[in-house]
Parts: structure tokens; C-alpha cells; sequence
């Protein structure tokens, strides 16, 4: 059996005395797309920002592909990591944000290098060229000078997912990523991302579009209350949820 | 040919552009008033130019380009560029370190930031023109050694090299020093709100590509805090030119304002010549406006709408670097 991507065990995080995620155990394999449903507040969001460290869980223990986040474990003790070995095991970790988070002074193709030049010291001109192709592939070929203002919310929002493949990761992480955008640009975004669940990608998406999670999901996760409630396929989570708060919430997304 | 057409009725290609509104405007008396006033006000200024004698307008031209004037102009200059690139250097340092997790390095930075704005800069001038009083020589090299030797009870010095503090600090250096290390207190908080009005997403979003903490800070939060830090800078830069002038408390007398009053003193025409100074900086600092405005411009990529960008000149698309 292989590794899998994400694992997560009892994963516990506060905010002070607010318990926002209360055992959370999950697993994502290898090229599996996960979207991860819930109402505001259940700690969805949350439990992907602590993926990729960007939240520090409290209790329990957490992996990307075999590696512990955030820590290291040695002689039956946990280590914190120095941000140098944080920042190196995010490298392998796309995100993309509900608010895009372009570098606005940056031009569409510098936003793009940014990263595998800065952090890989990959050449320019090869960072350059494969910017280009992945630009490309999103669509946005023709925009590759433009700032990020000068661009529609679906378009940015395709930059950033551009911007997150550039620096080759094995998982991407989605937070609510069509959430901001006008209902007109939702589907330009969710087709770039069949289209990449499609080549393989392994995928960990937060959202409410059902429509997606039931086409592209490989597996539906339900979350409420610091919880996950119920997970499964997606066409049996939605067309036949067990539990009554899932049902009560499907109801008023359908 | 006004009759209104029924509704709907005629396909919209066919109805004929009505002509354009001619309206007469509202008027406006009030503005009359003013201008009125305005006007007698300044013809009663510019008669006063001309016609009171204290004024000395060619004596004033006469003298205020002479050779020590234009070397003044120089040192004032030179003195506000140098103070403000070390002043800012020493801003970021310490906004940065104000900022930081580490308590002690922004507790350090807290400090720096309360002493040197406390403290008037004439007195700091003052205090470092007289730093020669607290020490003969500065000496580089490893901390106590002499007094760890002296424990030890052996003969050891780690001096690297040392320098006359006479030589050293000499007016223009102390008068830099005094001025730099105020100026970074307060480039410090101008620098600290650039940060904060960076968007902490964008903080997140280079984390989450794996860059660290400096390259985060170095390539993606201040060049955008940058926007919100050139204006007060621009100010801070003017101040400076104009502070130049508290510098005779050093001393350093051959900066512009001191030359200019010598000249008025000497020749008994001290009004022409507050005149001048009052024109010579009136003209520096607005070529600082225009540096200030073109840098404006350059931190401003990639924000603000199309118009505002035309406006300002930038193509679409190009630039970036």
C-alpha cells in the first residue's frame, strides 16, 4: 500500500479558548481529489491551513506523504521544526486562497516566478518558459505582463493556481477558491481544476460547490463543529446522507 | 420632431440622437468675490516687493550665488541625502526588529525608536559635536579586553584599529550621525505602518510557497509597504533639508543657511538674505518633489485603476521588472 498523501490523526486546534477543529482523522491517497463540505465556522478552512503549517495544530499528529508536519519526531519526542525545514516542506504543497493573494506589484508572469526562482534558484529563463506553458494551460497566455488589478477575479484566481503549479507540488490545497468570484467567472476556475484533478493531481479542496464535488470528488468529507460528520463517496454523501445535520445543510445548498 | 415616440414602437437604430443639452450653468457670485479679493491682496504683496527698499533685490541676487552659498547648497544636500539613506536604512532595520517575534530584539528596536524621538535634534547636534568630551579615540575590536585581561593577569589587547575621535568626528560626520540616528527613529514608524498596511494574505501566500521570513519581507511585503511609505518619507525629506540648518549646534558652519546669514551679518543686509534662504530652499525642495513624485510612480505598479495608471503614464502591461 502506498503512502498516503495526507493523514491525519485526532487533530485538535484552538484559538485561545475556542476549540475550532476537535479530532480530526482523515486520509487522502495519492491522486485522490477530497472536497471538504461544511457551514461557516465548522473548521474546514482551518484543518487545510494546518496542512500546510500555516495553522499549528494543537494535539494529535499530521503527515504529507509520510512526513510529519511541522515537527519531527526523535527518541520518542517531537522536535519543532526551524522555519527553514517548515518553509522547505511547504515547497511541495500548492494553495490556493478564497482572495487569490497575487503579489499585486508583481506582472502576471513575475508573480508566477516568483517562487521557483527565489526558492528553487531555478534559472530565470527556464522559470520563464514553463510559466509560460502553465499560463497558458490556465488560459491566460495573453495576460502574462499584466498586473493582477488589471485582471477579472476568475482570471487572478487562475494565476494563483498557475502560480501554485510552478513550484511542481504533489498536493494542492483549495480554500474555498470560486467563493469570491462573480457567478459568471465560477466555472472558468472549477474547469482548470478538473482539468488538473484530471492529469492526476492530488487534491484537497474546501468549497460549496456541490456540483464539483460530485463530478470531480473522488471523496466528499462533511464537516461541522470542529467535526467531520460524515465522509464517503460523493454520490452517496449527497444523494443519501446519513447523518441529519448533513441533511439539514444539503437541503440548503441544493 | 420632439413628439415622444410611442413605446417600443421603432427599432432603436431608427430614432434619431437628440442634440446635445445646452443648459445655461449656474453661476456663481461667491467665486467672483473671492477672485476680487485675492487679486487686490496679491497686487498689494507685489507692490510691497517692489516698491519697500529693505528688500535689496539686487544686492540679494548679487550675493546669493556666491562660492561659499553654492558650497553651502552642496553640504546641505549632500548632508540630507546622506542622513536620510542612513536614517532609512536604520528605519527599516528597526521596523523590522520591532516587528520580529523575538521580544528582546523588539523591545531593543522600542527603545532605539523612544530614546532618539525624545530628543530634540539641536540637542542631539549639540551632544554629538561634544562627544569628544566621553572619548579620546574609538578602537574596534573584542568587548573588555582589558578588563578580561586584567582578570586574567596577562598582557593582552584585541584592539583591531582605532581612531582619533578628533579626526573622526568631525563636524560633518557627528552633524550625520545626530541626524541619521533621529531620522531612523522616525523612518521606524513610518516604516512599521507600511508593513502593517500590507495585507497579511500576501504574507501567507509566500509562506505558503516556501519562502522564508526574510525573503517574504525582502521581496513581496515591502515593496508593497513602499507605497505607503514614500509619501511621509517625502516629508521627512524636506524636514531634513530644512533641519540641515540646526547643524552650526555641531558645528558645521559651511552648510547654506549659516553662509547665507554670515553674509547678512558681514554686510549689515540681514533681510536679503533670509530672503534667499527662504528661495534657495523653496527651490531645493521642490526638486525633491519631483524625485519624490517619479518614486511615487515606480511603488505604485500594479495598483490603483487603468485611468489613474494612463494618467500617470504607464502602458498597460509594460514595465515591471
Amino acid at each position: 500500500m502506498s503512502t498516503p498523501m495526507v493523514l491525519s490523526e485526532n487533530v485538535h486546534k484552538s484559538f485561545g479558548h475556542l476549540e475550532v477543529l476537535k479530532g480530526i482523522d482523515l486520509k487522502v491517497d495519492p491522486g485522490e481529489v477530497m472536497c471538504i463540505l461544511g457551514p461557516s465556522g465548522s473548521g474546514k478552512s482551518t484543518f487545510l491551513r494546518c496542512i500546510n503549517h500555516l495553522e499549528k495544530i494543537n494535539a494529535g499528529k499530521l503527515w504529507v506523504d509520510g512526513q510529519l508536519v511541522g515537527y519531527q519526531e526523535r527518541g520518542g519526542k517531537l522536535h519543532e521544526l526551524s522555519e527553514k525545514h517548515i518553509a522547505a516542506q511547504r515547497r511541495d504543497i500548492g494553495m490556493v486562497f478564497q482572495r487569490f493573494n497575487l503579489f499585486p506589484h508583481k506582472t502576471v508572469l513575475d508573480n508566477v516566478i516568483e517562487a521557483p526562482v527565489q526558492v528553487k534558484k531555478e534559472r530565470k529563463a527556464d522559470a520563464r518558459d514553463r510559466a509560460r506553458t502553465l499560463l497558458d494551460r490556465v488560459g491566460l497566455g495573453a495576460k502574462v505582463d499584466n498586473y493582477p488589478a488589471q485582471l477579472s477575479g476568475g482570471q487572478q484566481q487562475r494565476v494563483a493556481i498557475a502560480r501554485a503549479l510552478a513550484m511542481r507540488p504533489k498536493l494542492m490545497l483549495f480554500d474555498e477558491p470560486t467563493s469570491a468570484l462573480d457567478p459568471e467567472l465560477v466555472g472558468e476556475v472549477l474547469d482548470v481544476m478538473r482539468a488538473l484533478a484530471e492529469d492526476g493531481m492530488t487534491m484537497v479542496v474546501v468549497t460549496h460547490e456541490i456540483g464539483f464535488a460530485r463530478e470531480v470528488g473522488d471523496s466528499l468529507v462533511f464537516m461541522d463543529g470542529g467535526v467531520v460528520v460524515e465522509s464517503g463517496p460523493p454520490r452517496e454523501v449527497i444523494n443519501n446522507p446519513q447523518h441529519e445535520r448533513t441533511k439539514s445543510f444539503l437541503s440548503k445548498v441544493l | 420632431m420632439s413628439e415622444p415616440s410611442s413605446a417600443g414602437a421603432e427599432a432603436p437604430a431608427e430614432r434619431v440622437r437628440p442634440e446635445p443639452i445646452k443648459a445655461v450653468p449656474v453661476r456663481h457670485p461667491g467665486r467672483w468675490v473671492a477672485v476680487a479679493v485675492i487679486v487686490v491682496l496679491v497686487a498689494m504683496f507685489v507692490h510691497m516687493l517692489v516698491t519697500n527698499p529693505a528688500f535689496q533685490w539686487s544686492f540679494m541676487v548679487n550675493h546669493m550665488f556666491r562660492s561659499p552659498i553654492i558650497e553651502g547648497v552642496r553640504t546641505t544636500l549632500v548632508m540630507t541625502v546622506l542622513a536620510m539613506l542612513v536614517g532609512i536604512l536604520l528605519g527599516i532595520v528597526a521596523a523590522v526588529l520591532r516587528l520580529s517575534p523575538n521580544p528582546v530584539l523588539s523591545t531593543a528596536a522600542w527603545l532605539y525608536t523612544w530614546f532618539f524621538r525624545a530628543v530634540p535634534r539641536y540637542v542631539l547636534l549639540v551632544l554629538f559635536g561634544n562627544l569628544g568630551i566621553l572619548y579620546a579615540r574609538f578602537e574596534f575590536g573584542l568587548p573588555f579586553d582589558h578588563q578580561i585581561a586584567d582578570l586574567l593577569g596577562i598582557d593582552f589587547s584585541a584592539r583591531i584599529f582605532g581612531l582619533n575621535a578628533n579626526t573622526f568626528l568631525t563636524g560633518f560626520t557627528a552633524g550625520l550621525i545626530g541626524l541619521a540616528l533621529s531620522e531612523g527613529a522616525y523612518m521606524a514608524e513610518i516604516v512599521r505602518a507600511g508593513i502593517q498596511s500590507v495585507d497579511p494574505g500576501q504574507n501567507e501566500a509566500a509562506q505558503a510557497l516556501g519562502m522564508g521570513r526574510a525573503a517574504t519581507m525582502r521581496r513581496i511585503i515591502l515593496p508593497q509597504a513602499m507605497r505607503v511609505v514614500v509619501p511621509p518619507t517625502g516629508n521627512e525629506v524636506t524636514a531634513m533639508l530644512k533641519d540641515t540648518s540646526l547643524l552650526v549646534a555641531v558645528p558645521v558652519t559651511n552648510e547654506l543657511f549659516f553662509q547665507l546669514e554670515a553674509i547678512g551679518n558681514r554686510t549689515f543686509q540681514v533681510f536679503p538674505m533670509l530672503v534667499a534662504a527662504c528661495l534657495w530652499y523653496l527651490a531645493l525642495s521642490s526638486i525633491l518633489m519631483i524625485g519624490q513624485y517619479f518614486l511615487e510612480r515606480y511603488f505604485g505598479r500594479g495598483f490603483g485603476t487603468q485611468q489613474r495608471r494612463r494618467r500617470l503614464g504607464i502602458r498597460g502591461g509594460a514595465g515591471g521588472a
